[in-house]
């Protein structure tokens, strides 16, 4: 991999900030007395959001203690499911969608141009951090096709120089990166 | 009758601030609830549900209202009303159209099943990645909270309902309903068995449960409108009402169509008024009809049934010669592919995806889907054997039937299919691999078959 540095590394242990713990009281209260478990996923994704767009160890055994779960209950769900990065990634992980329907619209140009304009190769992050580029699997959109989802949207369409002003207004919001 | 074009889903999908409560009840919204809660009884509710004819809208096209008179009603415990909204099928985005849209249209539909079952807690489990449609439905839920459609004694009917949306994280197992299940309880996405795990007997919580579909459960809406009666009079057969179809791949125009069912495949492909035709001027291919776990057909094969009648948009007449000659229409994912398609190439992706979601649980799909992966790796790529093709078809064959659940045969079924159909280009590749190495090769130079042309007309 191509990373020299990331932009968040968690050896302090997380903790939520009053919103996302009055947020965590809200989501658990959504199950049975008995059935808090439910709330592991939606609390999964509050925490990556929060601590750095990834589950480090310290961040699962926190939403374990959070839950009253032993820290393996929570290891073994958050390694099932694609969206949670059990790595540090980029600032900005871009996700572009390689199945059927795509690529008979073109993903695969899509992910060659995107693999030369950022010098990174799928599952890899740039030097700098910023961009994190990845292939995955159907997401709803074969209507709206090449397209890829960053961070909680979807950018549809896509063409190169759709991708080039996305890429430049990225970079523009993070000048000293 | 109504017109081909007249629409009872999307009917108000164009109006202004639709998303919202205020709009959506100025186009008659919630009406269908206050109907319910004032003049009829739960079983009356589920009565016109059987009268409609529904299916469940999410793939598999079971009787919704026959669904739910299976519901274990002696056990006492808690009934629980599940939404499947994981819509992660290849091809499909029908259920996003509705959510991102017009999300009190489900939530009514919800309400209404709900009373109907005897629910008094109901999950939305949607995927994950529609991130930003959870500030929608929960806005939306809200909403439905301060005008009394939720919560303690529903418009003063006794009925109470709380109803919550639950984030999926990438996996589309988590769509088979036992899987979601298990994942609406905060585990890995591993499907249970039947028996006993069937949902209606042991669900959610190990309590009976109904999983429906987004769409499924919008259609109440304007089944309890119409009457069960009137519904099923829409349609064809039984296949009553109308159907969201997702359109893609290489059309004029994809996306989101509301179609009667019964109407013709040629009509629905060609017609301004849908798919618009193909692009550039290319000719039709092939057909996936119902999302990518269907079989493929061939243009002679999806147009027309094999004794020549045309082929309809119905669960029947997709359905029409089995295996050999037809198809299905499962979640309604209708992508199609015009003359420069690889067959093979497209068929790898999608085993790609089978392998990337297989849960793992039984060796049969966990090794077959890789195998079979590798395999159509090899031969798009100019290193397959001639055995190769015959190999996948046994792998195919080994997997169906051997698995906890379907998606073993819906990664076998595209495979099988796609060779049953298309064989002569599967040897193409592994015969003269020199011609294959550009991965667009038959974007320039279509791949023509030697057998007999079928004629269309
Ligand atoms: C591998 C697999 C994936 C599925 N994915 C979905 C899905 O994304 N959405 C859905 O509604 N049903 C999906 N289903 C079907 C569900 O198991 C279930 O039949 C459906 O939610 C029932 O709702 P319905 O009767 O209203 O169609 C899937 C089934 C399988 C085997
Ligand atoms: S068939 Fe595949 S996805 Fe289904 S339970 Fe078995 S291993 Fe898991
Ligand atoms: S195949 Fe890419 S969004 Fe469906």
């Amino acid at each position: 991999m191509k990373v020299t540095s990331y932009h968040t590394t968690t050896d302090i242990p997380p903790i939520f900030n009053q919103t996302s713990s009055e947020r965590v009281a809200t989501i658990i209260s959504r199950y049975p007395t008995g059935k808090e478990k439910s709330a592991l996923i939606p609390i999964l994704h509050l925490a990556q959001d929060e601590f750095g767009g990834w589950l480090s160890p310290s961040t699962m055994d926190y939403v374990a203690s959070l839950l009253n779960l032993k820290p393996i209950e929570v290891y073994e769900v958050a390694s099932f499911y694609s969206m949670f990065n059990l790595r540090p990634v980029g600032k900005y992980v871009l996700e572009v969608c390689h199945t059927g329907p795509c690529s008979l619209n073109g993903s695969d140009d899509i992910i060659q141009f995107l693999k030369n304009k950022l010098n990174i190769n799928a599952g890899e992050t740039t030097p700098d951090g910023m961009f994190t580029l990845k292939t995955v699997e159907c997401l709803a959109s074969c209507g709206t096709a090449p397209m890829m989802q960053i961070g909680k949207h979807y950018h549809e369409k896509l063409t190169p120089a759709s991708i080039t002003q996305l890429l430049d207004d990225l970079r523009a919001k993070h000048p000293n990166a | 009758m109504l017109d081909m074009g007249q629409q009872l889903l999307l009917k108000n999908i164009n109006v202004p601030g639709i998303q919202s409560l205020e709009v959506y009840e100025a186009q008659g919204g919630y009406q269908s609830l206050r109907k319910a809660l004032s003049s009829m009884k739960p079983e009356q509710v589920t009565e016109e549900v059987k009268l409609s004819g529904l299916r469940g809208r999410g793939g598999a096209g079971f009787p919704t209202g026959m669904k739910w008179t299976f519901l274990d009603r002696k056990s006492g415990k808690p009934i629980y009303l599940v939404c499947n909204a994981d819509e992660s099928e290849p091809g499909t985005f029908k259920d996003r159209f509705l959510l991102e849209h017009i999300p009190h249209l489900l939530i009514e539909g919800m309400i209404i099943s709900s009373y109907a079952i005897g629910a008094h807690k109901a999950y939305i489990y949607m995927r994950g990645e529609f991130a930003w449609i959870f500030p929608i439905l929960e806005k939306a839920l809200d909403e439905a909270y301060k005008a009394g459609y939720l919560g303690e004694n529903i418009l003063g009917s006794g009925f109470s309902l709380d109803l919550y949306a639950h984030p999926g994280a990438g996996a589309y197992i988590c769509g088979e309903e036992t899987a979601l299940l298990e994942s609406l309880e905060g585990n890995r996405g591993n499907p249970r068995l039947k028996p006993p795990y069937f949902p209606a007997v042991m669900g959610l919580y190990d309590c009976p449960t109904v999983v429906n579909n987004v769409e499924s459960l919008a259609a109440i809406v304007p089944v309890l409108e119409l009457g069960g009666e009137k519904y099923a009079s829409i349609g064809i057969g039984k296949s009553t009402g109308t159907k969201l179809i997702s359109a893609s791949g290489h059309i004029n125009n994809p996306g989101v169509y509301e179609i009667e069912l019964g109407l013709p495949v040629e009509e629905f492909i060609f017609s301004d008024q849908y798919c618009g035709g193909i692009p550039r001027g290319k000719k039709l291919k092939a057909v996936i009809a119902g999302g990518s776990s269907v079989p493929i057909l061939p243009t002679a094969l999806i147009l027309n049934k094999a004794n020549g009648e045309p082929r309809l948009m119905s669960y029947e007449s997709l359905a029409d010669g089995g295996f050999q000659t037809g198809t299905m229409l499962g979640s309604g994912g209708f992508v199609v592919m015009d003359e420069t398609t690889c067959i093979v190439r497209n068929l790898w992706t999608l085993a790609r995806f089978y392998h990337h979601e297989s849960c793992g649980q039984c060796s049969p799909c966990r090794e077959g889907t890789g195998w079979m992966e590798k395999v159509l790796y090899r031969i798009e790529h100019g290193l397959g054997k001639k055995s190769d093709i015959d190999l996948l078809i046994d792998v195919a064959k080994k997997i169906e039937g051997k698995t906890i659940c379907p998606l073993g045969e819906a990664a076998a079924w595209p495979v099988s299919s796609a060779i049953l159909h298309f064989r002569e280009e599967f040897e193409y590749h592994v015969q003269f691999p020199e011609k294959i190495l550009n991965p667009k090769h038959f974007e320039f130079e279509p791949f023509v078959s030697q057998k007999k042309e079928v004629s269309l007309s």
